[in-house]
């Protein structure tokens, strides 16, 4: 099944047009009388695009963005580290990881959402909280990822490394460490992913800053457009941070054979 | 044939009395299964491989010859018998012996170079130095344009090249070798063999080469040690290899001598080989 990536391009643009038309048709043009998409709810995509650009010309955006970038960042930053070191430790002392074992799965059940009430308790409405409920969701992540990797060492890999009279220390950071980090970047993806997600849910619950908290106040005013800027900004600057997280794992990774039908 | 064939390493005959590079002694190997009877792997069995001997056991598969490389190493403990490198007692992993392993062991996350690198950096070379050396062994086995290849860019046989290089690099005084070259087709393994019989034959370092493959195990060695089937596995056969040397493994293949000699252990493994498969027959 092999495509022509310009006819590819065409086709995926046709699917953004049709999709976009549609909606100026449904919230402009009345079928029999009646709106399909009355634009109350659900504003016009000019409308939308219009609010977009002028976020951007005022410049009211930056600091938004800049905030909920921080706020990723520091959740993913703090998370991984954890995630990391907690891994480590129980991967090497299974007695440690068999007696926390109820309580990491127990913690890790929780949707994490439920905490965030909690966090701005203690953290207070600023960035921290925000931070607190990324953290909370990418250190699970990191930490599971993490422990199957220094678990799952190739035994042989082991063995043979043992053979060539590698002290414990040489072992960890010749075998154990390349090989819990290959299992962490291949989780890169979903941990930044999540740390997001913490960072906008932190903000759309009790901010003053911020994608979520702008969406939050659009939403407080039954202002649509708003809504639907916000989304249309939040989506674009995840997918920004995804093609920045893909150059790293290009990097980082070269050693890994590619997936078959995949190319860096 | 009694007459064989020991030729005294290059480095100068060690003495009459010399210890036994590897010595086995009544070494018997079991494994515990957890609600089953302990499962007795290998019989206590004796072997020895003198300094720069090349010794080869076959048997058929399951038989436990591993076992009795990783008993060599230091890897596996034997359920009793002693295990005695050049006279001294093992006592945890064997210092003195490089292992090339069945299965890939090269570490995916370094390049080809760094991984023969490696062996010498942990022993104390300086970096600059071991990748002088791992360069030097990757042109001995033949790759030496492909230094800045990771394992998975390496085909097979490749991989194999660079597991050699990095464990001779070291300088090992033993080299323990299981099924080393089992997962490579035939005129692979023939390239590998003869490329290891001349890598062998600059230093004669004793060799313990575990595999199934009895006309490998004629070509490459001095002596063809049979074992049989398990469990309870133990040595019912020992031949000598009196094919002169050097050798080339896909030409000794047609000496007369070489059909004399496969006739001769062959009739004795067949009924061994036989023997495992007849257990699980319906």
């Amino acid at each position: 099944m092999k495509i022509h990536p310009g006819r590819l391009l065409l086709l995926q643009i046709l699917v953004a047009v049709v999709a976009i038309g549609f909606w100026q048709f449904g919230a402009t043009v009345p079928v029999g009388g009646t709106y399909l998409l009355p634009e109350f709810f659900f504003s016009t995509p000019l409308d939308v695009m219009k609010r977009v650009v002028q976020l951007f010309v005022s410049g009211t955006i930056w600091k938004h963005l800049w905030i909920t970038l921080t706020e990723t960042v520091l959740a993913f930053v703090i998370g991984s580290a954890a995630g990391v070191a907690i891994g480590f430790w129980f991967a090497r002392k299974p007695i440690l990881a068999a007696v926390f074992d109820p309580y990491v799965k127990m913690v890790n059940a929780l949707p994490r959402v439920v905490l965030a009430p909690i966090f701005m308790l203690w953290l207070g409405l600023g960035i921290w909280s925000k931070v607190a409920l990324g953290v909370s969701l990418v250190f699970f992540i990191v930490f599971f990822n993490v422990y199957q990797g220094v678990k799952e060492v190739s035994p042989v890999v082991l063995a043979n490394a043992r053979m060539m009279g590698m002290s414990e220390h040489q072992l960890f950071r010749n075998v154990y460490w390349p090989s819990a980090l290959s299992w962490m970047f291949s989780s890169l993806h979903t941990s930044v992913g999540f740390a997001l997600v913490g960072a906008v849910v932190g903000e759309y619950l009790g901010a003053s800053a911020g994608l979520g908290y702008l969406i939050h106040q659009a939403e407080g005013v039954f202002d649509v457009t708003g809504v639907f800027a916000g989304m249309f900004i939040l989506a674009a600057f995840v997918l920004i941070i995804d093609w920045g997280v893909t150059r790293i794992e290009n990097r980082l990774l070269v050693w890994r054979p590619q997936p078959a039908g995949e190319q860096a | 044939m009694q007459t064989a064939m020991l030729r005294p390493p290059a480095g100068g005959a060690p003495g009459v009395g010399a210890p036994p590079a590897v010595a086995l002694d009544d070494i018997a190997i079991s494994f515990a299964i957890p609600g089953r009877p302990l499962f007795k792997a290998v019989a206590p069995t004796s072997l020895h491989v003198r300094e720069g001997e090349f010794v080869s056991i076959v048997g058929p598969t399951g038989c436990g010859k591993s076992t009795l490389l990783n008993a060599t190493a230091g890897l596996l403990r034997p359920a009793g018998g002693r295990v005695s490198i050049f006279g001294a007692p093992l006592a945890g992993l064997n210092a003195q012996a490089g292992y090339l392993f069945q299965q890939d062991a090269l570490m995916p996350w370094k390049t080809a170079l760094d991984n023969v690198a490696i062996a010498l950096e942990i022993g104390g070379t300086r970096r600059a130095d071991a990748l002088a050396q791992a360069q030097d062994w990757l042109k001995k086995v033949g790759l030496a344009r492909f230094g800045d290849r990771y394992p998975h860019q390496l085909s097979g046989g490749q991989r194999k090249r660079v597991g050699l290089a990095q464990v001779l690099v070291r300088g090992p005084k033993i080299l323990l070798m299981d099924e080393p070259f089992g997962p490579l087709d035939a005129q692979t393994r023939q390239i590998m063999g003869t490329l290891l019989l001349n890598l062998w034959a600059q230093d004669r370092k004793a060799v313990l080469f575990v595999t199934h493959d009895l006309e490998e195990a004629i070509a490459l060695s001095d002596r063809v040690v049979i074992m049989s089937a398990g469990p309870e596995a133990r040595i019912i056969g020992d031949f000598p290899i009196d094919l002169a040397r050097p050798r080339d493994t896909a030409d000794i293949r047609l000496d007369p001598r070489f059909h004399e000699l496969y006739r001769q252990i062959w009739n004795q493994l067949k009924a061994e080989v036989v023997k495992t498969y007849g257990e699980d027959a319906p």
